[in-house]
């Protein structure tokens, strides 16, 4: 291993507020991860000098040396099974996915491997790695670029997946995925990525397994994650003039699912809907509208809805916007309930 | 019995030094670095920079198009011609190609025109063209996933008796992919009718080629599989060309796949949101740009007195020609039926779907009638 050039941050020393956007955040994320803990690697596809196509691994190559950061062979599956050699060796790989539709070569080394590998050894082996995703549309990306593959990875076993939202969420989440000794399926929303925040370094929000109310409510739970809990924010402000008072949750993580937090905003709205881009049928909305139902049936005044894209291919980028569930077709779904009988 | 021990041509490692017809001062070259490929007759070869000029001022145009925003995206050939043009004449119209994302201007030979090559980087559609008609996939984006149906549609077509071809463009970076092996095997191993170009262009986007293979060259990886690989400059268009005709005539003969690597320069940018300075440093580029694949051809056409003042103009008008035909289908804006997203999922229609298709219709309806009571209301 090569010696950081760059001084640890320690964490009892933050930084003044700083603007950050959310690919700066998840930079930060890493290099405070890699300053402190020799065992973190990252590598990937354009990792390197690059910085990553979204520069979230920018500097980090010439900030920790190659040893540390540095670009793999183009092959994904390559990618994840170097990364399940290298945790069983007690390394804390970081590896990157360019795009959700170009993590599929992994396919099989995620959910045979990384997903299984400590209940097969009944927990002699356990794998602290962290599958890096960027994810999802609304960047105006050409096929292939804008998939939301997140159902996939929340219906394998053995995996952690989250997402966060918005920057702060990002460097928190990030530096827990990375401390946490199961693997993480981390998916960053591509659209999100240059949204901004004043953070001062190192920020610490929830913990990653804990969904969070940000924004209170009584009438109706819209329930977000990713990019969806800013369409969810921007619905319930414009709901509030008609005079709809709405609750947004961001999940944050999807597996495991806090049944707590959204339970309970659930019982004191007797109302929700669920967001997503990914298509309706078999998606993540389908289990949390299902579990939801299940727990708490008799809190509930109309069925939970699922808000979602079609259930067709992502569109190419002039149609994209038809297909995205938009803070107008959010509040169109609200009116298809009988609200008369809450 | 040992192992495939009759396959003897095939354990022959490919050359070091690429094979090379013409060199870089368009002067015809003998003996060893000519593979024993023999250079293309003049009129062939006229042909080719005809192609290749005209290719590039469509490479040109789309990337200055791209500039302005008409194209979401646009991955340009530009320094690439020989092996994108070179190749792709080696085929006829009933055989079949397999492009990536990069091979535009290869295209531009199957009969399509500029707009159904540029629908799916406007953002139109996924892809503008009829495959059938054209003998020509839709471009691959996953990297290397092409081969493979290149593989499979040729091993269809021996099964029919068809005498056909496949041809499969690959970058050097997709050559890392596990479905690039995958193709290289099935396609030995079945003998099937395939000729895999791989496009060295050095880079992977910002990762160079050091960093995706240890092997001397990347037609060393042939030898593996048991088929015949070459090592060719991929910007002498000679050299691509010999070697492609003799590996399609193999092909076509029951003589089994061919891997040609043309080692060749990116010379723009992956992608146009792209930013290669953080890669690659300025002089590279320099040194590539001045053994440009038309400008050697052409040396050699002048030598050869081929090149006269009417057949420049004429090469140039077409390019013109083409340049203008491109501006005006990326000029104009076609309508798009946003519910059309719904008609192509399912050869079997289904309930589910067109319930969300009347959705959006209706949603689409609301839209349009709010539109007219405000312009109503002004
Ligand atoms: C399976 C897969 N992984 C990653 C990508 C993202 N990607 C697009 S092009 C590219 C580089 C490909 O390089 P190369 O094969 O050399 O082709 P070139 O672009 O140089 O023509 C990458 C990594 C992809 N398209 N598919
Ligand atoms: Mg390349």
């Amino acid at each position: 291993m090569s010696t950081p050039v760059t001084e640890p941050a320690t964490d009892a020393a933050a930084s003044a507020p700083q603007p950050l956007t959310m690919a700066g955040a998840l930079n930060a994320a890493l290099r405070d991860a890699m300053a402190e803990d020799d065992r973190v690697v990252v590598y990937g596809e354009d990792v390197g000098p690059l910085g990553g196509v979204f520069r979230v691994t920018d500097g980090l190559q010439a900030a920790f040396g190659e040893d540390r950061v540095w670009d793999s062979p183009l092959a994904e599956s390559g990618i994840v099974g170097t990364a399940v050699g290298m945790a069983m060796y007690g390394l804390r790989p970081v590896v990157e996915m360019q795009f959700d539709a170009f993590s599929y070569p992994a396919f099989e080394q995620i959910v045979s491997h990384v997903a299984k590998m400590r209940n097969r050894t009944k927990g002699r082996v356990s794998l602290p790695m962290v599958i890096r995703i960027p994810c999802a549309g609304a960047i105006g990306g050409v096929e292939h670029h804008s998939d939301s593959s997140e159902a996939y990875w929340a219906a394998t076993p053995g995996l952690t997946v989250v997402m966060p939202s918005n920057p702060a969420d990002a460097y928190s989440m990030l530096r827990e995925a990375i401390d946490s000794d199961d693997p993480v399926v981390f998916m960053e929303p591509k659209s999100r990525y240059w949204s901004k925040a004043e953070l001062a370094l190192p920020v610490r929000t929830a913990p990653m397994n804990r969904a969070e109310v940000v924004r209170e409510g009584t009438d109706v739970t819209l329930i977000g994650y990713g990019p969806t809990v800013r369409t969810a924010l921007d619905a319930a402000a414009a709901a509030e003039s008609e005079g709809l008072s709405i609750e947004v949750v961001d999940l944050r993580s999807l597996s495991p699912f806090d049944d707590e937090t959204v339970g309970a905003s659930l019982r004191k709205t007797s109302r929700a809907a669920v967001i997503h881009e990914a298509a309706q049928f078999g998606g993540y909305g389908a289990e949390v509208a299902a579990r939801l139902t299940e727990r708490n049936f008799f809190h509930l005044a109309a069925p939970i809805l699922r808000i979602t894209g079609y259930d067709i291919p992502y569109p190419s980028p002039k149609l994209e916007e038809h297909y995205l569930p938009t803070p107008d077709r959010v509040l169109e779904a609200l009116a298809s309930w009988e609200w008369d009988l809450a | 019995m040992s192992l495939n021990v009759e396959h003897h041509e095939p354990r022959v490692l490919p050359s070091e030094k690429p094979i090379r017809l013409l060199d870089n001062a368009g002067h015809a070259l003998r003996g060893r670095e000519t593979g024993g490929f023999e250079l293309p007759p003049v009129e062939r070869l006229l042909d080719l920079y005809r192609r290749m000029v005209v290719a590039r001022r469509f490479d040109v145009q789309v990337t200055a198009l791209t500039k302005q925003g008409r194209l979401a995206t646009y991955p340009s050939a530009y320094g690439q011609e020989a092996c994108e043009i070179g190749v792709v004449s080696a085929i006829t119209a009933d055989d079949w190609l397999f492009p990536t994302y990069r091979d535009s201007i290869a295209l531009l030979t199957r009969g399509l025109e500029p707009g159904e090559i540029l629908q799916s980087f406007r953002g139109d559609w996924h892809n503008g063209w009829d495959q059938h008609e054209h003998r020509t996939a839709a471009m691959a984006t996953p990297l290397a996933t092409q081969a493979l149906h290149a593989v499979g549609l040729a091993h269809a077509a021996r099964l029919r008796s068809d005498p056909i071809v496949t041809l499969a463009y690959l970058g050097d970076g997709a050559t890392s992919e596990g479905d690039a092996h995958e193709a290289f095997n099935f396609a030995a191993v079945w003998q099937t009718p395939t000729v895999f170009l791989v496009q060295n262009n050095q880079f992977a986007i910002s990762t160079p080629i050091a960093r995706q293979t240890h092997a001397t060259t990347l037609a060393d990886k042939a030898v593996g599989y048991g088929m015949p690989g070459y090592h060719v400059d991929g910007n002498d268009v000679a050299a691509m060309f010999a070697v492609a005709t003799a590996a399609v005539d193999r092909a076509r003969s029951g003589g089994g796949p061919t891997l040609i690597e043309g080692l060749t320069y990116r010379i723009e940018s992956h992608t146009n949101s792209d930013d290669p300075t953080r890669y690659r440093a300025a002089r590279d580029v320099e040194h590539w740009k001045r053994r440009d694949p038309i400008e050697r051809l052409e040396k050699y056409l002048v030598s050869e007195g081929a090149l006269t003042d009417d057949v420049r103009t004429a090469i140039a008008e077409a390019g013109e020609a083409l340049a203008a035909r491109t501006r005006d289908a990326m000029s104009v804006s076609p309508e798009l039926d946003p519910l059309e997203l719904f008609d192509h999922v399912y050869a079997t229609p289904r309930t589910a779907l067109a319930e969300q298709r009347a959705a959006l219709e209706a949603e689409l309806a609301a839209h349009s009638e709010h539109a007219r009571e405000e312009v109503a209301a002004r």
